[in-house]
């Protein structure tokens, strides 16, 4: 097991580095420029010199290997730096984001906090919503209740988020008024009265986002219990004389879970990298506001990190659910 | 009605005097939505008007342009004339007098050598100063003493204004920014970020892209200002949402730039807890028509240069029967609104300068017909489309996607199918069209295409590099990677001279009068540019709100301090 992981972490390494110069690429392929938002009142000289001061005028190749050396090289260094006060990095140039003149790292961090409360929370209800639908659907196919299931599960699924967001912020924030329509980041819990305000403007965008998240893991949960239903183990504890509360619960549930904790792990990346579209209709500025904010701007700096970083949890939460199915299933051993 | 008529002249009442009874810090929070979030708080690094806005809540300029225009002194104790002797007679240095006394927002005093270093800041090499054109010309600047700060100018200056006014051009602390000179401007967060600054608040804390939160400066020079204790600058969002939470559901007490279509501005009204509020400053957005040949079919580095002039385009009759054709009036009821009015003019404002030019108001479809058929432009085998010598009057129209534009295009397009014109429209990414990439064909500057349509303005009220722009050598092309302001490739040597003649003159009413003849000469006399709409600033403003005055001709925010709660 551990060698399989350690050999799974060294393929990694040339995977990552691959996927960097795609980005990097592809970013820089793609047409805009970050200067597209400066007003046409600013005369071509000044624009010239504004673009060398960024450091956009320089070839690609040079860039992207700058960029390497300051991700992988001068940016852990000010991470330790930060940790134990020292001074490893003594001033380098930081990854520096071409829109606000902030290092981007700084950024993640402001963004990251709002993120993972959101959408934390909305993965964490999808869950808790979904694996009893699932279960219950599977245990009585064809009733009313897995019908239903089936239908929620549906319209959760093929119903963007964008319209859901807005109907809902019509109805209870313009209509109704018993929600804010814009997310402070400001919002410290400290008292009651603030976690109520932190409840009330948490509301929509986790309701929207759990639905869309619970849609998805109930149809798995839904298909693997079913799978074991039908196994010769649940006949064989049923003829034992076992409820069926214990058949289901402690029998099937286990073996049917092995698949959907896997499709979980997989799934966790979309909570750091944020939820673009939710973010943007409730206002959050969380990651996924500041990447399609970089992106209209072509600030490279910062869509290259902020890319990469996906790109860094992607590989790695399939390696997570690799071991994790491993662990879970005996049966299955990578040596 | 009469309320919003009672309330603007509250405001304004409020602007003019201060009242007696209000006390620093006692309104509590107000609440500011930008759509487009802050950057940056500095205005030299800026990336956009947003940046400027928000940073004119901390930082101030000598002197600021007040609703009307003009000039009005915020640090200084007077505008300097020449008349009063602060600007020099052969016009080579402009001499500003601080005011006594006046200090930084951590209590230290603020001198001139803070004000020359604000110039040495944005001129400094590598620093990539997004205001640079604001210092244009500047030779030296000297301090004989604390208060006193004399420009000197490189040749004279009719116009000596430009350095230090406006929410473009502010004053940073020496002391704070010493260390960020040239190519070290990029790496100092902190003090971007956290300016210390002479205006109405300072920043707490800023988070980037996101929100930007205030505190009333304890040493602002007015003890009785700002009413407001903080304020919370918050980003995110459309322009359709910033509105909502001011107009329906009253979250905030103001949403900057909330340009929205006429049927949702009627919408948002009526919600009941704010209005809009407008002014009329010199954006305006045009049809510029192109006096080179696009055509595809010549070699790459040919098309779109003087090398080939346009086929169609270069019979003035043609292009005054394209402005002709087109309903300005119409348009602005679709597209914007409140927020626009119908103009024939590229510089509509301020009074001094802008021609008494009407004629292109009233659309006249047979007159434009007419025109064309004395053009030797007819239908001459029934299909609808003029042609000439055997080319069709086909015609490419291109701008970038924005829902307003598309309108503007279908519009238009259907004005001009109308008097024989064949129209093929195209619409291009705004960070490509705007992006001025010298690779890509798409710009606005390269300007493949026979027509194209964007909006433009210039910064403060002094036209002249505005008209500048047309000169002939100013024209784009291969020889200068496609950056050059003259877009249209419009060459007139008398309209050269008329500018060089601008550029000596001296006295606001002789300037104008030039201005007035520039402004003709591109529009009316020639139709090289037709101007359709002159688009104002258009914000949300709550009725809890009080002292807000529009302003179009500096930073929307220029007179926080004078903001308070209605009770």
């Amino acid at each position: 097991m551990l060698t399989y992981t350690l050999r799974r972490l060294l393929t990694a390494i040339p995977t990552l580095l691959l996927i960097s110069l795609v980005i990097f690429l592809l970013v820089d392929l793609a047409p805009g420029s970050p200067l597209s938002e400066i007003p046409l009142t600013v005369p071509p000289e000044v624009r010239e010199k504004m673009m060398k001061a960024l450091g956009a005028d320089q070839p690609v190749m040079v860039r992207y290997v700058l960029w390497l050396k300051q991700f992988f090289w001068v940016e852990p260094q000010y991470l330790i730096d930060g940790w134990f006060g020292t001074d490893f990095a003594q001033g380098a140039q930081r990854i520096i984001s071409w829109q606000s003149k902030v290092p981007a790292f700084q950024i993640i961090g402001e963004r990251l906090p709002q993120t993972l409360t959101v959408v934390g929370t909305a993965y964490l209800v999808g869950i808790l919503i979904a694996l009893p639908i699932g279960i219950y659907s599977a245990y009585r196919q064809y009733s009313w209740f897995d019908q239903a299931g089936t239908f929620f599960a549906m319209a959760g699924f093929s119903v963007p988020t964008f319209f859901t967001g807005n109907v809902l912020i019509m109805i209870f924030a313009v209509k109704l008024g018993w929600f804010p329509t814009i997310y402070d980041t400001q919002l410290r819990v400290t008292d009651w009265a603030s976690f109520y305000k932190m409840i009330m403007q948490m509301a929509l965008p986790v309701t929207v986002l759990a639905l869309f998240n619970a849609a998805e893991i109930s149809r798995y949960t839904r298909s693997s219990v079913l799978e074991n239903l039908n196994q010769d183990y649940v006949r064989t504890a049923r003829a034992k004389g076992m409820g069926e509360r214990t058949v289901l619960l402690k029998h099937v549930l286990r073996n049917s879970l092995i698949p959907v904790v896997t499709v979980i792990a997989l799934g966790m990346p979309t909570v750091f990298g944020g939820a673009i579209v939710t973010e943007n209709i409730f206002k959050i500025n969380g990651i996924g506001a500041a990447l399609i904010g970089a992106i209209h701007v072509s600030d490279l700096p910062l869509i290259q990190t902020i890319t990469f970083i996906f790109a860094v949890l992607i590989v790695l939460f399939n390696l997570i659910a690799d071991i994790l199915y491993g662990i879970l299933d005996p049966r299955i051993r990578y040596d | 009605m009469k309320l919003k008529s009672a309330l603007l002249g509250a405001a304004a009442a409020f602007a003019l005097a201060p009242m007696a009874h209000a006390e620093r810090g006692s309104d509590g929070e107000v609440k500011i939505l930008y759509y487009q979030a802050v950057s940056t708080l500095n205005a030299y690094l800026s990336s956009g008007t947003k940046d400027v806005e928000a940073g004119s809540l901390v930082l101030e300029p000598l002197a600021g342009f007040d609703q009307d225009g003009n000039l009005y002194p915020r640090l200084v104790e007077s505008i300097p004339t020449v008349e009063n002797g602060g600007v020099a007679k052969d016009l080579t240095s402009i001499t500003w007098k601080l005011k006594p006394g006046l200090l930084w927002s951590d209590g230290t005093p603020l001198t001139s050598a803070d004000v020359k270093f604000s110039w040495e800041y944005c001129t400094a090499d590598g620093g990539g100063c997004a205001q640079a054109a604001k210092y244009e010309g500047v030779k030296s600047i000297d301090t004989p003493d604390d208060l006193t700060v004399v420009v000197n100018f490189e040749a004279p200056k009719p116009y000596p204004y430009q350095p230090f006014t406006g929410g473009t051009a502010p004053i940073l602390q020496k002391a704070q920014f010493e260390k960020c000179l040239g190519a070290a401007a990029s790496t100092c967060t902190e003090q971007n970020s956290k300016p210390i600054g002479t205006g109405p608040f300072m920043v707490t804390d800023f988070k980037v892209n996101d929100v930007v939160t205030l505190a009333a400066n304890p040493n602002y020079r007015d003890p009785a200002k700002p009413a407001f204790a903080t304020v919370t600058l918050k980003g995110g969002g459309d322009a359709l949402a910033a509105a909502s939470a001011v107009m329906e559901t009253g979250e905030f007490d103001y949403a900057w730039n909330t340009q929205i279509n006429a049927e949702q501005q009627a919408q948002m009204a009526a919600g009941g807890k704010g209005k809009f509020v407008n002014a009329f400053g010199t954006l305006v957005e045009r049809i510029e028509i192109n006096m080179t040949d696009p055509s595809s079919a010549l070699a790459e580095g040919e098309r779109s240069t003087i090398k080939h002039p346009h086929p169609i385009f270069s019979d003035p009759k043609v292009r005054a029967a394209l402005s002709m054709a087109i309903d300005r009036q119409a348009l602005v009821d679709v597209g914007y609104g409140s927020a626009a009015r119908p103009t024939c003019n590229l510089v509509p404002a301020p009074a001094f300068q802008a021609s008494d030019n009407t004629g292109c108001l009233k659309q006249d479809i047979e007159g434009a017909k007419k025109l064309l058929d004395e053009a030797g432009w007819t239908d001459s085998d029934g299909d609808g489309i003029r042609d000439k010598d055997g080319k069709k009057l086909s015609i490419l129209y291109q701008t970038s996607v924005s829902a307003v534009r598309q309108d503007f295009q279908a519009l238009v397009k259907g004005w001009w199918n109308e008097i024989g014109v064949e129209v093929e429209l195209k619409s291009i990414d705004p960070g490509v069209y705007f992006g001025g990439d010298a690779a890509s064909p798409d710009t606005f500057q390269k300007f493949y295409a026979d027509v194209e349509m964007y909006a433009n303005n210039f910064d403060g009220t002094d036209a002249e590099p505005y008209m500048a722009q047309y000169l002939c050598n100013k024209i784009p092309g291969p020889d200068n990677q496609w950056q050059g302001e003259n877009i249209n490739r419009f060459c007139d040597p008398a309209y050269d001279a008329l500018v060089k003649e601008l550029s000596t003159t001296n006295g606001i009413e002789a300037r104008g009068a030039l201005v007035k003849k520039l402004n003709d000469m591109l529009t009316k006399d020639s139709n090289v540019v037709i101007p359709l709409a002159d688009r104002g600033r258009f914000s949300a403003q709550s009725n809890a709100l009080g002292g807000f005055v529009m302003n179009a001709w500096d930073a929307e925010l220029w007179n926080a301090q004078d903001w308070y709660r209605v009770k």
